[in-house]
């Protein structure tokens, strides 16, 4: 149990998305303009994230890995079917995407309005499939600890994207020079809360 | 390329230069239209994993804009997009298990990196804006132009990198050993990720002061 939260904190401080590995930056710098539309990305964020990690997890651990199929007959011990990790985990995410659009299209008509583009994009932000091949290479133990990653990653990126949306709205009223103005602060901005982040890297879990 | 063909069909004319050129500069992917940086800043530590990342990109790119502008006319709109990441995903397992035979050294450094060039909005972003509605060879300059866009930026801030942070290019040290003994020390802050994006930023900065006309209102 302690090992699942653990886990858990890691992922949101330690190994942020955002300031540990830049992933998801493409959506990060293009929809953090407003905070309430970077609420709503980051909570589907969170929210496909908790859902593919986990499915891609028992893929994983049933299909892919080295001697996995053994429980479909001894004779496949030595199959090793990892090279075809990649197109089965974009499918699945392509595929869960959809599904969760749907499903809130259907029970959260005002949610679905909201997020509008943003929710059929998750399905290329690198920070969905980053989890799960992050989840494939550190090799956790139980579906409960891949699910505990996947919605602490999630929770990482929500954070990154509220905080910097937040910066961008009071940075307006500055006087950034013009050449810098948009893009080019935002990088650096990113860069000095990725500095802070750093803080978190000596906790030992 | 074969000078035969330029005689009878201007392979290079002047529209399709531009297509290889513009993306260095004021089109660039990374620091104008603001594509793939998700996968860009990670490797970008060393020079050497930045140049093999730069090379796999530009592989995918064109084989991914040469496949798709073949089969534009027989894609259904609606599904596009899984057919999309179904070619790119494939031709990024190729280059995975080539540099995995190869140099495996560096992809053990890439780690998931690679894996994460099929989400790579470059691609993507190409596919949709160009491949789709663009004949092959156009297509296959496009995707040439900006993976060496890409390219350059990795290299150029994998460079500053390994210079300031490690005093070593490719491995090979290069600041001579009197200025250690002076009291020169490597500045261990620019191995570190967040370094990446303020490098990002200065190239943006230096890059938007040239050209006044790429300047953001805010």
């Amino acid at each position: 149990m302690q090992e699942i939260f653990n886990i858990f904190v890691k992922s949101i401080f330690v190994d942020n998305m955002v300031f540990a590995y830049f992933l998801g930056m493409c959506s990060y710098l293009a929809v953090s303009k407003t905070v309430n539309t970077s609420v709503g990305l980051g909570l589907a964020v969170i929210f496909v994230l908790g859902i593919t990690v986990p499915v891609d997890y028992l893929l994983n651990d049933y299909i892919l890995k080295p001697g996995a199929l053994v429980w479909l007959d001894a004779g496949f011990a030595d199959v090793d079917l990892s090279f075809l990790s990649f197109i089965l985990f974009i499918a699945i995410i392509a595929s869960m995407v959809q599904l969760v659009e749907m499903v809130v299209e259907k029970f959260s008509p005002a949610l679905y309005s909201s997020l509008g583009i943003f929710l059929p994009l998750i399905a290329v932000n690198c920070a969905i499939l980053g989890g799960s091949l992050f989840m494939q290479e550190r090799e956790y133990q139980s579906l409960a600890q891949a699910t505990s990653f996947g919605l602490g990653s999630g929770v990482g990126w929500f954070l990154a994207i509220v905080g910097i949306a937040a910066i961008r709205e009071k940075i307006r009223y500055s006087n950034v020079p013009a050449p810098l103005r948009g893009l080019g602060i935002t990088f650096i901005i990113t860069g000095l809360m990725g500095i802070a982040f750093m803080s978190f890297l000596g906790i030992k879990l | 390329m074969s000078s035969e063909k330029q005689e009878r069909e201007p392979l290079f004319s002047a529209k399709n230069r531009k297509l290889l050129t513009n993306p260095l500069g004021v089109d660039n992917p990374i620091t104008v239209q603001v594509l793939g940086i998700c996968s860009a800043l990670a490797v970008t530590a060393k020079l050497k994993p930045a140049f093999v990342m730069s090379l796999s990109v530009i592989a995918v790119i064109v084989f991914a804009n040469l496949i798709i502008s073949l089969m534009r006319n027989g894609i259904p709109p609606r599904i596009r997009i899984i057919v999309q990441l179904v070619v790119i995903a494939s031709l990024v397992i190729l280059v995975d298990q080539f540099l995995k035979a190869f140099v495996f050294d560096v992809s053990k450094q890439l780690s998931v990196f690679v894996g994460l060039i099929i989400t790579n909005c470059i691609i993507m972003g190409r596919l949709e804006a160009f491949a789709m509605s663009n004949k092959p060879w156009p297509s296959v300059l496009d995707g040439i132009g900006n993976g060496i866009g890409y390219a350059w930026v990795l290299v150029a801030v994998g460079f500053v990198r390994e210079l300031f942070g490690s005093g070593t290019i490719w491995g090979y040290a290069v600041i001579p050993e009197s200025f250690y003994n002076i009291g020169y020390e490597n500045n261990g802050f620019m191995i570190l990720p967040p370094m990446a994006l303020i490098i990002v930023g200065i190239i943006i900065w230096i890059q938007r002061s040239r050209n006044p006309e790429l300047v953001e209102e805010n």
